[in-house]
């Protein structure tokens, strides 16, 4: 019987079976942000513990750093001592971090995989739900808490219990106008918020093999949304080509090496799947979400679906999305007046996806209602954009081009939502306050559809738009 | 290094916070996570549906007098609490305000973890004994409830309620083995042979093909 990537790397990690139950894993990457590493750090410091492994740490800063000025200090004095804590923490426990203006700085989940530190084979662990964007590279990697941050700083592992296997498979082939943050949204609106839990999601099928690294990144990342912690495509061509010359991964016989063991790693043809779930790729269609959670979404031409298309358990979220975004089932979402347009995230902030936003904001103009934002998922990711003159396109239409960080998708920096506004939006989360006000409203796309919406000042078929 | 703490059985008055897919957002909005210790988040738990934008109480059941009560406290939720974010300041605020065991249908996989690191049990009961207890702690909210981790039933009223939770992290709980730090260590040389092992951690060297 063959075995797939995730029971593979599993055995290759395990250090030993504690008796708990769960096993004892090691963690090859560990990355690190500003967030949710101080307290761990301090505890190390309380326990008098050090740092095992710290060449198999990187920090970076992302969720906290303004986006119109890198000048220190921040104006916002809890900013400023949050960067003040990464820089002594690092500092003092010997960790490599990629300071914003080196060149180097990004969101963690951009950075990992543009620098060769995420390799196939490999597990990667951060506290942050997000770092299942690196299972688009065939690692195993998965979200952490502070308390884990911690475990795997003082002792590079993590006591995990190994999760069952879904075979998500795509087959088939997308429309021009469709993205992979639409196969994403439509497999979170089909198999449920919470039908992952316990699981990782393996992609295949003809629509993932024929999608790029970058659009894989974009798949595996919300693998969270839909419950399940950790999300994987099995390394292949694309993924050994898109390694090759980055600046962390091996060089020269070291890297011929490295893609035979990458290769050795991916599922067996004949591996067991405890559940396998099949969409195609015909089926989906520019998808938009209507509510407070992920899967609360519809294709652009679709209607806000009645209560009764819920089932009983998810209906009283459901009654809760209309009252929360102001809408009635029946009503098109299509047309839904925005106020903001928001380009960027760890989902849709990388040079791919400002291409394809890139090639509707040169159709048209921003309309004057609506304030537009492009924050590149990375200072790499500015730089090739740049160098192919993406800045000047976005600009020229009326969007605001501005320096890397998380920004407006949770809005722990000066970008945030303000009262009820309505936000097209290319990050990973609608729930309820997540742009940074409470009662801000966030309808999630991909960011070609985000473009069009902003050209239009409302939601709109990004089809209808886009030259045949 | 803290000593072993062996969690059994959690006495405390109830809470109930209802509703399904509650994420940590909601528990604790990202803009009280720009501090560097956890301490004080307790009062920013559920801080948007607890307060209006000018700070006044909108009524929600933290803040309602029936359910003030001083020492330990069970909450007791709906489906798939605690999803999204992966944040610790979520259980961290919880536990602050007081919170010392969850019980519920059912946790998402991030934050069951995260509480189990902090040794605040979350364990499951069926839909419809939620229901019941939800119902009945709201029309009496002034009695305690028994989250027993030995026999791994909930008495709240009387009524005793079986409840689960996955084995291995029941016994780490009485065991008082959940702070992984410690165990963890306890196999560094078993860590730094696994280490080796890995091609990737030996840079990819020749003798990987061999
Ligand atoms: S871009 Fe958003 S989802 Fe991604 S790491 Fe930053 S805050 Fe988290």
């Amino acid at each position: 019987m063959g075995k797939t990537l995730l029971e593979k790397v599993w055995e290759a990690h395990t250090v030993r079976e504690l008796p708990s139950g769960q096993t004892q894993l090691f963690i090859g990457l560990h990355l690190v942000h500003e967030v949710t590493s101080p307290q761990a750090f301090e505890m190390l410091r309380e326990q008098g513990l050090r740092v095992l492994f710290p060449e198999r740490t990187f920090a970076t800063v992302d969720h906290i750093i303004p986006t119109d000025t890198r000048q220190r200090p921040y104006a916002d004095p809890q900013a400023e001592g949050m960067m003040r804590a990464i820089e002594r923490n690092c500092a003092e426990f010997g960790i490599r971090l990629f300071q914003a203006s080196s060149g180097y700085q990004g969101i963690v989940h951009v950075l990992g995989p543009e620098l060769g530190l995420t390799q196939p084979g490999m597990t990667v662990a951060c506290g942050d739900s997000h770092t299942s964007t690196h299972g688009a590279l065939g690692a195993v990697a998965f979200g952490i808490g502070t308390s884990q941050v911690r475990d795997v700083l003082a002792t590079q592992c993590l006591a995990m219990q190994r999760p069952k296997v879904r075979r998500v498979v795509v087959d088939g082939c997308l429309a021009r106008g469709v993205y992979a943050k639409d196969v994403i949204l439509h497999i979170i609106r089909k198999l449920g918020v919470k039908g992952g839990v316990g699981y990782a999601y393996e992609y295949a099928g003809e629509v993932i093999e024929c999608m790029s690294m970058e659009e894989r990144m974009t798949v595996c990342n919300m693998s969270i949304e839909g419950g399940a912690r950790l999300g994987y495509v099995n390394p292949d061509e694309k993924t050994f080509s898109y390694l090759r010359g980055r600046e962390f991964a091996p060089k020269g016989e070291a890297f011929e090496r490295a893609v035979r063991w990458w290769r050795s790693m991916a599922s067996d043809p004949d591996a067991r799947y405890d559940d396998e779930a099949h969409f195609r790729g015909e089926e989906i269609g520019p998808t938009v979400t209507w509510g407070i959670n992920p899967g609360q979404a519809i294709a652009v031409d679709e209607a806000v679906p009645p209560p009764e298309a819920f089932p009983p358990d998810e209906r009283e979220v459901a009654e809760e999305a209309y009252r929360y975004m102001g809408l009635r089932p029946g009503q098109p979402i299509r047309g839904m007046r925005i106020d903001v347009a928001f380009i960027g995230s760890c989902t849709n902030g990388r040079l791919s996806d400002l291409r394809e936003a890139a090639k509707v904001a040169r159709l048209g103009k921003v309309k004057p209602h609506v304030k537009a934002l492009v924050v590149p998922g990375s200072e790499s990711v500015a730089r090739a954009a740049e160098a192919e003159g993406l800045h000047e396109i976005f600009r020229a239409a009326g969007f605001e081009w501005r320096m890397p960080g998380c920004s407006m998708c949770l809005a722990m920096n000066p970008d945030k939502l303000v009262d009820r506004q309505v936000c097209a939006s290319s990050s990973n989360r609608n729930f309820k306050g997540r742009q940074g006000s409470p009662a801000g409203r966030t309808l999630l796309m991909s960011p070609a559809m985000v473009a069009a919406a902003a050209i239009a000042g409302e939601v709109v078929d990004v089809r209808e738009i886009l030259p045949a | 290094m803290a000593e072993l703490i062996r969690i059994e059985k959690i006495v405390g008055r109830p809470v109930p916070l209802r509703g399904n897919d509650i994420d940590t957002d909601r528990i604790i909005p990202a803009r009280f996570m720009k501090v560097v210790t956890f301490d004080g988040l307790g009062q920013y738990l559920f801080y948007d549906e607890r307060f209006d934008g000018s700070g006044k109480p909108k009524g929600h059941v933290l803040d309602d007098p029936r359910f003030a009560a001083k020492g330990p406290r069970v909450a007791v939720v709906n489906k798939n609490f605690g999803c999204g974010s992966s944040r610790e300041h979520a259980p961290q605020a919880l536990l602050r305000w007081g919170i010392r065991a969850l019980v519920g249908e059912s946790f998402a996989d991030i934050f069951f973890g995260n509480c189990m690191a902090l040794g605040m049990p979350c364990v499951c009961a069926s839909e419809a004994d939620i229901a019941w207890l939800q119902q009945a702690i709201e029309e009496d909210p002034q009695q305690d409830c028994v989250v027993d981790l030995r026999s791994m039933r909930v008495e709240y009223r009387g009524r005793i309620i079986p409840v689960t939770m996955p084995e291995g992290f029941r016994r780490q709980l009485l065991e008082g083995t959940w702070d992984a730090t410690r165990i963890l260590l306890q196999a560094e040389d078993a860590i730094r042979q696994t280490a080796a092992r890995l091609p990737y951690v030996r840079g990819f060297g020749a003798e990987v093909d061999s």
